[in-house]
C-alpha cells in the first residue's frame, strides 16, 4: 500500500538499496569465521545463564570423599582439591568470567566514550589536556596498570572488573576522538552547521553514531582481551576470591597440585581460550562486517 | 633529525609529568597502613611515627609530592618499606633476569612471526595462509599462564626433559640458563609471534600489491628476490611502531610468565611488593615501566622516520 503511493522510481530504490546495517549483517553471515566465534560466545553465554538451572553439583560444597578424583563418569572433568565438582566449578566460572568482560567493557565505554568525543569535538585546549592524560595513561602497561589498580582498590572481582575497565578507557577514548575528527569534517556536519543545527544535536544526532562501528568492533576485541585479564588478575589472587570459582582462580589453584592432580588445570584454562577465542573470531568478523571498503 | 628528537622528547615531560603525578596519586591510595605491617607485631608508636617522617606522610599532599619528584628527577625511586633497599637498587638487580627472558622471547618471536606472515602472504587464499591464520589468532587467545602450566605439565611432568621452574644466567651456566629458558621463552614469545605473524602479513599483502612489485615482477625478477629484496623491506617498515606495543606486551606477559615459571625478574618483583603492600616498589616499578614506554615510544619515532626518507622532510 505504502509502496503504491511512492513514485516508481523511489519505490524501486527503497527495495534494491541495501542499509549499512542490513549490509554488515549479510557480510557477517557469510563469514564462517565469525559464525564460529559467534556459536562460541553463544555456548558460553548459555553455561552461565543457566549454570543455575542445571542440575548441577554446588560449586562450592566441599566433598572430602572425593578430594582430586581424576575424570569419570561421575565427575566429567575431575573434582579439585576440596573434592569440589570441576563441571559445575566452570559453569558458575563462565558467570565470573563474561560478567567481567561485560561490565569492564561498559566501564570503559561509559567513560571512554563521552571523554572521546568531547576532546575530538572541541579539540584546543581540552583535546590537549585530555590526550595527554590518555597518553600518560597508555604509557603503562595494560596489565601492569590493572594490577596497580586491582592492588589500590583491593582483591575482589567487582574491583578487578573496575580496574579492567579503567585500564581501557584510554584506547576507547582515543578511538573515539579519532572518529570524532575524522567525522566532524565531513559535509553532513558542515551543511547541518550551515543550517542552523545546534552543536550538541549534531554531536549526538550525526557524529556520534557515526562512531558505533568502530565501537563495536573494538567492545569485542575488548571483550576478550578483558576475559584473560580477569582470569589474569584472579590467576595472581588479585580477582575472584576463593572460594567462589572463576576460571583463573581455578588455575591459580589447579597450578599447586601439577602433579597430584594435572586435570585441575586443563578444563578451565581450555574455557578461557575457547571464550577468548570466540570474542576474537566475532570482532574480527564484525570489523570485516562494518568495513564498507571490504566487500 | 635532531629537530625531531629534541619535539620528541619535548612532548614526553608533559606525558611523564602526569605519570609521575597518576602514580604517586596511586601510591598514596593503596589500602591498609603499610606501616603497621613494617613496624612488626610490636607496632612500636614510636617506630611508625619515625617511618611517618622518613616518608613525610603527614606533609600536605602537595609538598609530599613535590619532595617525592625531586627525589625521582636524581635517580632516587624510594626504598622499599620490606627490606628497606634503595627501589632503584631492586628494580636493577630484577632487570637483567627479566632482559634474559626478553631476549629469548623476542628470537622467538621474530622468528616465527615475520617468516610465518611472509608465507602466509605469499600464499594467501590457499591452506598455508588459513593455517597460518588460525594459529596465530589462536596465539593470541590463548592465555598464557595457561600455556605454561600447560607445558610444565608436558615436558617437566610427564616428559621430565625440562626443569618446571627457576633462573640461571646465560653467563654464569649457558646450558642451565637454555634449559630454564625455553619453555618461558616460548610461553612470552609465541603470543608476539601470533602478534608479528599478523601484522607481517598485512603489512606484505599491502606492498605485494603496489606499483613498483608490479614493475619488478612485470621485469621478469624472481619471485624470491621481489619478496625478500624489494617487498620485505618496506613491509618491515610499520612493524617498527609496533615495537612500543611489543615492549608493552613483553613487559606485561613477563609478569606472569616470571609467576608461573619462579623466576626473579621485574614481574614477579611487582607481584610481591603488591602482596607485600610495598608502596615504594610498587610505585617504582609502574613509574619505570612507563619511564620505558615513553623511551621506546621515542625510539620508535625516530627509526621510523630513519627508515622512511619521506618523513624526514616532513
Amino acid at each position: 500500500m505504502a509502496d503504491a503511493a511512492l513514485p516508481a522510481g523511489a519505490a524501486g530504490r527503497s527495495a534494491g538499496a541495501e542499509t549499512p546495517l542490513r549490509r554488515a549483517w549479510r557480510k557477517l553471515r557469510r563469514n564462517r569465521a565469525a559464525l564460529i566465534g559467534g556459536t562460541i560466545v553463544l555456548v558460553f553465554v548459555l553455561m552461565a545463564v543457566l549454570a543455575p538451572l542445571l542440575p548441577l553439583a554446588d560449586p562450592l560444597k566441599s566433598n572430602f570423599l572425593a578430594i582430586r578424583k581424576p575424570p569419570s563418569a561421575l565427575h566429567w572433568f575431575g573434582t579439585d582439591e576440596l573434592g569440589r565438582d570441576q563441571v559445575s566449578r566452570l559453569f558458575f566460572g563462565a558467570q565470573a568470567s563474561l560478567l567481567a568482560g561485560i561490565v569492564s567493557v561498559l566501564i570503559a565505554l561509559g567513560v571512554g566514550v563521552p571523554v572521546g568525543l568531547a576532546a575530538g569535538w572541541y579539540g584546543g585546549w581540552v583535546d590537549a589536556v585530555i590526550s595527554r592524560i590518555t597518553e600518560a595513561l597508555l604509557a603503562c602497561p595494560f596489565l601492569i596498570l590493572a594490577i596497580a589498580l586491582a592492588a589500590v582498590l583491593g582483591p575482589s572481582l567487582t574491583n578487578a572488573m573496575i580496574a579492567i575497565g579503567l585500564s581501557a578507557v584510554p584506547i576507547f577514548i582515543r578511538l573515539v576522538r579519532g572518529q570524532v575528527i575524522s567525522v566532524k569534517t565531513e559535509d553532513f556536519v558542515e551543511g547541518a552547521r550551515a543550517v542552523g543545527v545546534r552543536d550538541s544535536v549534531i554531536l549526538f544526532r550525526h557524529v556520534a553514531p557515526n562512531t558505533l562501528p568502530p565501537i563495536v568492533v573494538q567492545s569485542t576485541l575488548f571483550m576478550a582481551q578483558a576475559i584473560i585479564l580477569e582470569a589474569a588478575l584472579s590467576f595472581l589472587g588479585l580477582g575472584q576470591q576463593p572460594p567462589s570459582p572463576s576460571w583463573g582462580q581455578m588455575l591459580n589453584v589447579a597450578k599447586n597440585f601439577m602433579e597430584q592432580a594435572p586435570w585441575m588445570s586443563v578444563a578451565p584454562g581450555a574455557a578461557i581460550f575457547l571464550a577468548v577465542l570466540g570474542f576474537n573470531l566475532l570482532g574480527d568478523g564484525l570489523r570485516d562486517a562494518l568495513d564498507p571498503k571490504e566487500s | 633529525m635532531l629537530a625531531l628528537i629534541g619535539r620528541r622528547v619535548l612532548i614526553a615531560i608533559p606525558t611523564l609529568s602526569l605519570v609521575s603525578l597518576f602514580v604517586f596519586a596511586l601510591q598514596r591510595a593503596l589500602p591498609g597502613d603499610p606501616f603497621l605491617v613494617i613496624a612488626g607485631e610490636e607496632r612500636d608508636p614510636e617506630v611508625i611515627a619515625r617511618l611517618r617522617e622518613i616518608y613525610r606522610m603527614d606533609d600536605p599532599i602537595v609538598v609530599q609530592f613535590f619532595a617525592w619528584l625531586g627525589q625521582v628527577v636524581q635517580g632516587d625511586f624510594g626504598r622499599s618499606l620490606r627490606t628497606g633497599e634503595p627501589v632503584l637498587n631492586l628494580i636493577l638487580q630484577k632487570l637483567p633476569v627479566t632482559i634474559q627472558l626478553a631476549t629469548a622471547s623476542i628470537i622467538i618471536a621474530i622468528g616465527i612471526g615475520i617468516p610465518a606472515g611472509i608465507l602466509a602472504a605469499r600464499r594467501k587464499g590457499t591452506m598455508i595462509d588459513y593455517s597460518t591464520s588460525a594459529l596465530a589468532l589462536s596465539g593470541l587467545s590463548i592465555p598464557n599462564f595457561w600455556l605454561g602450566i600447560m607445558l610444565i605439565l608436558l615436558f617437566s611432568v610427564e616428559l621430565k626433559l625440562l626443569p618446571p621452574s627457576g633462573y640461571e644466567s646465560i653467563f654464569s651456566n649457558p646450558w642451565g640458563a637454555i634449559e630454564r629458558l625455553i619453555m618461558p621463552a616460548f610461553v612470552l614469545g609465541g603470543g608476539l609471534a601470533a602478534f608479528i605473524m599478523r601484522h607481517t602479513r598485512s603489512a606484505m599483502l599491502e606492498v605485494l600489491r603496489s606499483d613498483y612489485i608490479r614493475t619488478a615482477r612485470a621485469k621478469g625478477l624472481d619471485e624470491r628476490k621481489v619478496v625478500n629484496k624489494h617487498a620485505l623491506a618496506n613491509a618491515l617498515v610499520p612493524i617498527i611502531t609496533l615495537s612500543t606495543l611489543l615492549f608493552g606486551e613483553l613487559l606485561a606477559g613477563a609478569v606472569l610468565t616470571e609467576q608461573i615459571f619462579t623466576i626473579p625478574g621485574f614481574g614477579k618483583l611487582i607481584v610481591d611488593a603488591v602482596f607485600n603492600r610495598d608502596y615504594g616498589v610498587v610505585q617504582g616499578v609502574v613509574l619505570c615501566t612507563a619511564i620505558g614506554f615513553i623511551f621506546m615510544n621515542l625510539v620508535a619515532d625516530v627509526l621510523y622516520v630513519l627508515v622512511n626518507p619521506r618523513l624526514r622532510t616532513a
